[in-house]
This record gives structure tokens, sequence and C-alpha cells, in this order.
């Protein structure tokens, strides 16, 4: 990986529909060398996949998210890599890490209200064999999500002109 | 009564473009190029240092020179930036903004009669402040044929046996033009050979594209005789800040500090925090910055060249610097018209001593600059019909 390739990486995680032509002036080469690189850069994986970032809420459904931390009682030979990718695979999990500190896996799941987060603890994660305890933290607002600011702020004024 | 204008200040012309300004005011749609100031708010971390400084009653004078933490840090960056090793106790000066560090530098080094060779175009401040300070400023032009650079011919043609100082800004606002090392050594010969001293106004020096910023007090030949300034206005996004300085050897800082703290005792102590902050933990964000301004030069210069406005590339500084000759017009026709008629403020060249040449800032988001040159595009057909 070159700095062009880290500058076609950094637009098109900021914006995944940007023209290849307005990348390739940027990045000062021809589309058909952008167009190489960024199948390279899929085939690598290094770009996982192109999505929108939606604001559920802004769209009218408001949705539920929850942070879940689970202390895991490690498995001779897999540790929590077995159980990661069992609860990996529900639909409803949105992230899920191996953490440091005070637990050892946390989850972002999405749910439509908090019955359905409640269930869905209750009912598929804690009593998987290995989860000695679970503790769920409901998100009362949110600030910032993927790098974006979500309040709007004013623009502030600038003069028209200044040397 | 008497008319109490000093005559210094009656000589000093008016700002070029208060016209412009007015006719602005009366749009609310202006899309304008014509601001030389980052669209970027300072990065939060330099902001949450001054905050937090003021909430601690930190609200005092500080040392006329400027915190020793912020000399201390100045001293340390410009060594290991650019090569210009400053003593920060008896070299560097702390400063309200560059504006003010170019009055005192001009003032510290300037008499009545000498002649000051000011490479043009350039900020329009220069050539007032040595009129302020009784000298008299002779312009050295760089053209678009060098891209905008200062040649040792150029600087020989104008040398007369009053010349003392020359005035050099790279990377160049309004031209974006730079100056390499060969560059420098080229003209640093010049000023030797007349034993000129060099004032060098560096606040552009981290918005350089391609390749590094050269500094020219660190060529040994001139480092006895460059007075260097620099701020972090552009480079920070700290405009309102007001936080520049002035580097020298002693015998010039000693001259250029009576000055400062006579008329301005010292810079904002929360802003010096700021700045102190900025250099310590503000490069990663003054790097984004400085990629973004890279990429939209790309995407801005190859629109106006599109366009017919033919442009070389800037290597600096966030303007381009296109000629309007191709439409027959003069610059501050093709300024009006382009904002009576399009809402699209840009700045005269005449008014930066680039006639023929308009500067468009590009310190604007990309969406904006997209429209600006889709109206500017619009005013071009308009203009063949």
């Amino acid at each position: 990986m070159d700095e062009t390739d880290r500058l076609l990486l950094r637009e098109l995680e900021e914006n995944c529909r940007i023209p290849l032509g307005e990348l390739a002036v940027m990045a000062e080469c021809d589309e058909r060398e952008v167009e190489e690189r960024i199948r390279k850069l899929e085939e690598l994986g290094a770009i996982r996949k192109y999505a929108a970032f939606v604001d559920w809420e802004r769209a009218g459904d408001g949705l539920v998210t929850a942070v879940i931390e689970l202390k895991v009682s490690p498995e001779r030979d897999y540790g929590y890599d077995r159980i990661a990718d069992r609860i990996a695979r529900f639909r409803q999990v949105r992230s899920l890490r191996l953490m440091t500190g005070a637990y050892d896996l946390q989850l972002l799941v999405v749910g439509g209200s908090m019955h359905e987060i409640a269930r869905f603890v209750s009912e598929q994660i804690a009593p998987m064999d290995s989860i000695r305890e679970t503790a769920t933290h409901i998100t009362m607002k949110s600030y910032k999500e993927n790098g974006t600011i979500l309040a709007e702020h004013d623009e502030v004024e600038r003069l028209p002109y200044s040397f | 009564m008497r008319d109490f204008i000093s005559e210094r200040a009656r000589v000093i012309p008016p700002s070029g473009i208060r016209k412009f300004f007015d006719i602005a005011l009366t749009m609310d749609d202006v899309i304008s190029l014509g601001v030389g100031e980052p669209d970027f708010c300072t990065p939060w971390n330099i902001c949450e240092a001054s905050i937090y400084s003021i909430e601690q009653g930190v609200t005092n004078y500080t040392s006329n020179k400027g915190t020793p933490q912020l000399r201390a840090a100045i001293s340390r960056y410009l060594d290991a930036r650019f090569h210009t090793p400053y003593d920060p106790e008896s070299e560097i000066i702390v400063t309200n903004g560059v504006s003010e560090a170019v009055d005192i530098a001009i003032r510290s080094v300037v008499d009545a009669g000498d002649e000051v060779l000011v490479a043009e175009p350039c900020y329009v401040s220069y050539s007032p402040c040595v009129t302020l300070a009784g000298g008299t400023p002779v312009p050295v032009p760089c053209t678009a044929e060098t891209e905008f650079r200062l040649t040792a011919d150029a600087l020989m043609e104008r040398i007369t046996g009053r010349s003392k100082v020359v005035i050099a800004n790279f990377p160049n606002n309004p031209t974006g033009g730079t100056m390499s090392e060969a560059d420098y050594r080229a003209v640093a010969d010049v000023i030797v050979d007349h034993d000129l001293l060099l004032i060098s106004d560096e606040v552009y020096a981290e918005l350089t594209y391609d390749g590094q910023h050269f500094s020219p007090a660190s060529l040994p030949d001139l480092a006895e005789r460059t007075i260097t300034l620099n701020g972090f206005s552009k480079a920070f996004a700290m405009t309102g800040w007001r936080i520049g300085y002035l580097c020298a050897p002693p015998q010039i800082t000693t001259a250029a500090l009576k000055i400062h703290q006579y008329v301005a005792l010292c810079a904002p102590v929360m802003a010096q925090i700021a700045a102190y902050e900025a250099l310590r933990n503000g490069a990663a964000e003054m790097n984004a910055m400085v990629r973004e301004y890279h990429v939209r030069r790309n995407l801005f210069v190859d629109g106006l060249n599109r366009l017919g406005l033919t442009c070389h590339v800037p290597k600096g500084a966030f303007y381009a610097f296109p000629s309007v000759e191709s439409t027959g017009m003069t610059d501050p026709e093709f300024a009006e018209s382009l904002l009576r008629e399009q809402h699209v403020a840009v700045v005269p060249g005449s008014v930066l001593g680039g006639p023929g040449h308009v500067r468009c800032a590009y310190a604007v988001s990309r969406a904006d600059l997209k429209t600006a040159l889709e109206r500017m595009e619009a005013f071009l057909c308009g203009l063949k019909t």
C-alpha cells in the first residue's frame, strides 16, 4: 500500500459513490489506474463492502441500541473464538469484540424495542453454556456515530473577502 | 478645525476591494472564493486546552516575548521541520498574528529613505507597512512564466544604492508559488552580494503539496541576515486566535522586542496556550487538513483549466491564481461581473500586485468548489454569446 492507495481508501470511506474521474484527478493518475487499484484493495479485503450510513431515527424508524458486556469462560483449545463465532451469527448483533478489562466480549445490539433486546439477551445469549454474566446498557441518546457528529450546528459566518 | 489625519495615514491606500465587499453583502447566496482563511474550525484539542486554561484563571499578561513553553516548542518545531534552529530565549518573539510580526520586523530594520524590495504579487500589508516606517516599497515582479518564483534577475534589476531589505512570501499568497532550495540559493547570492536583509513570511509553509517547504534561513549564508515570520493561522486553522512569531538573530529581535512591548505588550495568553497545544498534539489534525487542501487543489485547478482559465498548478498555500486574459476582461472587470452575475466572489489580482489574474481560495468545501466551477462555466458561456 502506498500514499495513493491511502488516499483512495480515505475518500471511499467518506463517500463510496465518488466518481472515478474525480478520484483520478485527486490522486493525480488516470481512471484505469484508479479502477485497478480499487479492484486490488477489494480483492485484498481492505475494502470490506460499500454501504450507506443510515440514520434510522431520522428516517422514521426509531431503533433501540444496546451495548452488552459478557463474561465468558474460555474453552480449552479454542479460547473465545467458538463462542464468539456463534454469537456473531445473530442478525441483531451489529458488532462483537473481545476486550481487555473487567469483561470479555462486547456486543453492540440493535432491536426494534427495549423488550426485543431484553428477550434477545435473556433467551438467546445469557443461556449459552459458557456465558457467566451479562450486563446490558441501553443507549439513551447518540451524539456521534462512525465519526459523524449527529447534532447540527449553525454555520459560522465568514467574511466574503479577506486577504 | 484642523485636518488631524497624519500624512503617513493619508498616503497609504484604502482596501482595494471595498466595492466588492459592499456588492457581496447585498446577496445571500454568494459562494466566496475570496477568503484567505481555512474553512475548518480549529481542532478541538486546541480549543479545549485554551478553554481549560481560562477556567483555571490563566488570564494574565505573559512575558513580552511569549510564554517560555511556547517559545521552546516553536524552537523545536522549526528546527525539526525546516532545519532552522532558533534560540527560544534570544531569537523568538511571539506576536499578535503574523500581521504584527510583519510590522515590527519592518520597523526594526527600515529607516526613512530605505528601499524595500517586495516580491509581488503578494499579501496586501507589506508595502503599506514599509510606507508607514518611512521606507519606499519597490515591487519585484514574480511572473507566471517562472511559476511565480522570485528570480535573481528580477531582483537585480531593481536594486539601487538605497536597497536594504527584501520581503518574500513563499508559499505565496495569492499565487501558490513556492521556492526550492536551488531557487533560494540563486537569490541568496544577490542578497549577500548587495548586503541586503531578507524578511521571509512563511505562514503557508505547512501547506506545501509537492515536495517539502524550504526555509531560506536554513542556508548558512542567509541565516544571519533573515527574519523568519510564521504563525498558526493557516496550518492549524487558527486565524481568529492571532498568534504568529518572528525569528531572527538576537540583535534584530532585541530591536523588534522594544517595538512589540510598546505597541502590543504580549500576545493573548489563552491563544498562546492554544498554540502550544497545536505544536504538541496538532500534527495529525493538521496533516488531515493539508491532505484535504491538496485534493481540493487538484480538483479545482483541473476544473479551471477545463474552463479555459489558464492556471499553473500552485504548489503551496490554498489559492489558485488563474489568468483571465482569455476573456478579454481586466481582472477587476472579471471579478465584478462574476460576482454580480453568478454570485461567486474572487479577488482581482491587481489588488495584490498580479494584474490579469484573479485569486480563488480553495479553502471552501468541495461542494462549494463544484458549484463555483459550475457558476463560472455559466458565466463564461454568457460572455461568448
